[in-house]
């Protein structure tokens, strides 16, 4: 079991106000996702939850229990940190026993529950080495190996992946995911990553300046942002948006569409343009339009398209696909 | 060329450093060689460099005054007050480095501002209570003076070394469910043991050699080797050779701890700096 649940919390550092009242609910079993810019608050909620931070006012619940002034330690979460930190002067079967240890666990139970977490993470051959004689990704996953042995509640990610290599980083990430359907334990996780968090989660956070913004599946998020923000920060390329005069014929003050809901052509279209920077990754081409009376907009079209720089084009958007926002960036339906 | 150039210049600093080296040495080298010789030699003029190695100053001054008895008191001093020190110490210096609020600097300098004072104003305060307190040439109570004194730059010292160490780490043990003790027994001191081992190690070095508050407040019972030294400074007149056997035989074994443990001192001075 491992439900979190947050009521009106707030966190104040001084007179600013890092998380002004937050609500959410994280249902047992679920794979959530922090994700926003950085200094959105992200990491400070997970802290929040994790209870290395306090609350000004509010309630968190684990599984219904009021654990708002209890600390860290007696939670029962486990959390993988940035920096891994793990501990440098144990090897890694002290590091993956250490919870067990604090848990005044025989030691026949730690010995087996460790063997079993190295096999389950391949790390049964490094078991006698210390951290600073693994590989990054090694390491990440004595920091795993660490938080499972203790079949906590939840797991609480912070951010782990920004310290990998791009291969590796996608990598891991599968194997998170996979862990994660094994074990079905709730798992929190913050990345300021939108890819990370769209292949990831079960359900997204997007937080700006300590707010939630929208709280949904990855696909709601994609289909139907509740507002500018979340439009303009879930998918990739970002989301186009048209401001001004341009967007008046429209009925709004800005309207959005995304670079794959739109259709190029050399002839007609809607809005005429020329090709500044094509973008080629083969399996898709980028093209980044500069469109008279609009400005720059990135199109996707398919890998083998020959367009290129300087070449006149004409941009037709999907009319099922536009998103239409109110001055104060709220999304008209 | 640029080759003899380097050869040159390092010559130049190899000899000036043993220069320094040799005159930073120098005092303790006469002293150790006035000790071997009779009085009549280590008073001559012009000096006599060759002692004629007698040890009778280090039996004279063994037959006066007991040096193995001045010897433990100074070993009972200087550990225990060093070892009572780091106990008050790690815990503040955890909380001021991993837990600090707006008035944590102000707490660090003042605490450093009490080693600004001289430390005669407040002998005669001293003197009072640890009369009061039945603490006079008590080994206790120079233990209790020296924790005190010393503590400020045990605190620091810390503190320094603490700061090092990412707090993810102490994070990461709080997560695993250690309480504070924990935290602090089995993650900080093993990740702070260079810093905490220098500090050791020079606190004893302080303690040891501290000359005001071991003197003035024992007489014979607790006096440990600075009050054993002075001790051959009578009102009869010096007796260079045998207060030079004194001296040796008082520094000689916080010369070795030195000796022995300069790679941990170095390393833990200079923690932090080279990384």
């Amino acid at each position: 079991m491992g439900s979190i649940a947050l009521e009106h919390v707030n966190k104040f550092f001084g007179t600013h106000a890092v998380i002004p009242d937050v609500s959410l609910t994280i249902e047992d079993g679920a794979f959530v996702v922090f994700v926003g810019p950085s200094g959105c608050g992200k990491s400070t909620l997970l802290r929040l939850i994790a209870g290395l931070e306090d609350t000004s006012s509010g309630i968190i619940r684990l599984d219904g229990e009021d654990v708002t002034r209890k600390g860290p330690a007696q939670r029962q979460l486990a959390m993988v940190f940035q920096s891994y930190a793990l501990y440098p002067h144990m090897t890694v079967r002290q590091n993956i026993a250490f919870p067990l240890k604090m848990a005044e666990q025989s030691k026949e139970m730690i010995a087996r529950k460790v063997e079993d977490a190295a096999r389950v993470l391949n790390l049964t051959d490094y078991l006698d080495r210390k951290p600073r004689q693994l590989s990054g990704r090694q390491r990440q996953r004595v920091a795993i190996g660490r938080a499972i042995v203790r079949q906590p509640k939840a797991f609480l990610f912070d951010e782990p992946l920004s310290n990998l290599d791009a291969a590796l980083r996608v990598n891991m990430r599968l194997e998170i995911t996979e862990l994660h359907q094994q074990l079905k334990t709730t798992m929190v996780y913050v990345t300021h990553d939108q890819v990370e968090a769209m292949t990831m989660a079960d359900r997204i956070v997007v937080l700006n300046a300590g707010r939630v913004e929208q709280y949904g599946t990855p696909m709601e998020l994609y289909r139907s942002p509740a507002n500018k923000f979340v439009a303009g920060f879930i998918g990739s390329p970002k989301m186009n948006f048209i401001e001004g005069e341009a967007a008046s014929p429209f009925g709004a003050a800005s309207v959005g569409v995304r670079p794959e809901h739109m259709l190029i052509a050399r002839d007609r279209g809607e809005w005429k343009g020329r090709v500044g920077v094509a973008e080629h990754l083969g399996s898709d081409t980028f093209l980044h339009v500069h469109v008279d009376g609009i400005g720059l907009m990135t199109v996707r079209t398919g890998g083998e398209i020959d367009f290129f720089h300087g070449d006149d084009v004409w941009l037709t958007p999907d009319p099922s696909r536009l998103y239409r926002f109110a001055r104060d960036g709220q999304a008209l339906r | 060329m640029a080759r003899s150039v380097t050869l040159q210049k390092k010559l130049t600093f190899t000899a000036l450093a043993w220069a320094v080296a040799f005159l930073l040495f120098f005092p303790i080298f006469w002293t150790i060689l006035t000790s071997f010789k009779p009085e009549a030699q280590a008073i001559a003029s012009p000096p006599v460099i060759i002692p004629s190695w007698t040890l009778e100053n280090y039996v004279e001054v063994q037959a006066r005054s007991d040096y193995f008895r001045h010897f433990a008191n100074s070993v009972w001093i200087s550990v225990g007050s060093t070892l009572i020190a780091l106990l008050i110490a790690i815990p503040a210096a955890w909380a001021m480095a991993f837990a600090p609020t707006p008035k944590t600097k102000d707490v660090l300098m003042w605490m450093l501002s009490t080693k600004m004072m001289p430390a005669v104003g407040v002998l005669v305060p001293m003197y009072l209570l640890f009369h009061d307190f039945g603490l006079l040439d008590t080994v206790w109570g120079l233990t209790m003076v020296l924790t005190l004194i010393n503590l400020p730059i045990v605190i620091w010292m810390l503190y320094t070394y603490f700061k090092e160490i990412p707090v993810d780490i102490l994070e990461a043990a709080r997560m695993d469910g250690a309480v504070l003790w924990k935290e602090l027994v089995y993650v900080l001191v093993p990740m702070a043991v260079p810093g905490i081992a220098s500090t050791l190690l020079l606190n004893i070095i302080l303690a040891w050699n501290e000359a005001f508050w071991t003197i003035n407040l024992t007489a014979s019972k607790a006096a440990p080797l600075t009050a054993f030294i002075s001790s051959f400074s009578s009102p009869q007149g010096l007796f260079w050779a045998k207060l030079s056997a004194a001296s040796t035989l008082a520094i000689a074994p916080i010369l070795v701890l030195g000796w022995l443990s300069q790679r941990q001192l170095v390393r833990g001075l200079t923690f932090g700096a080279v990384k």
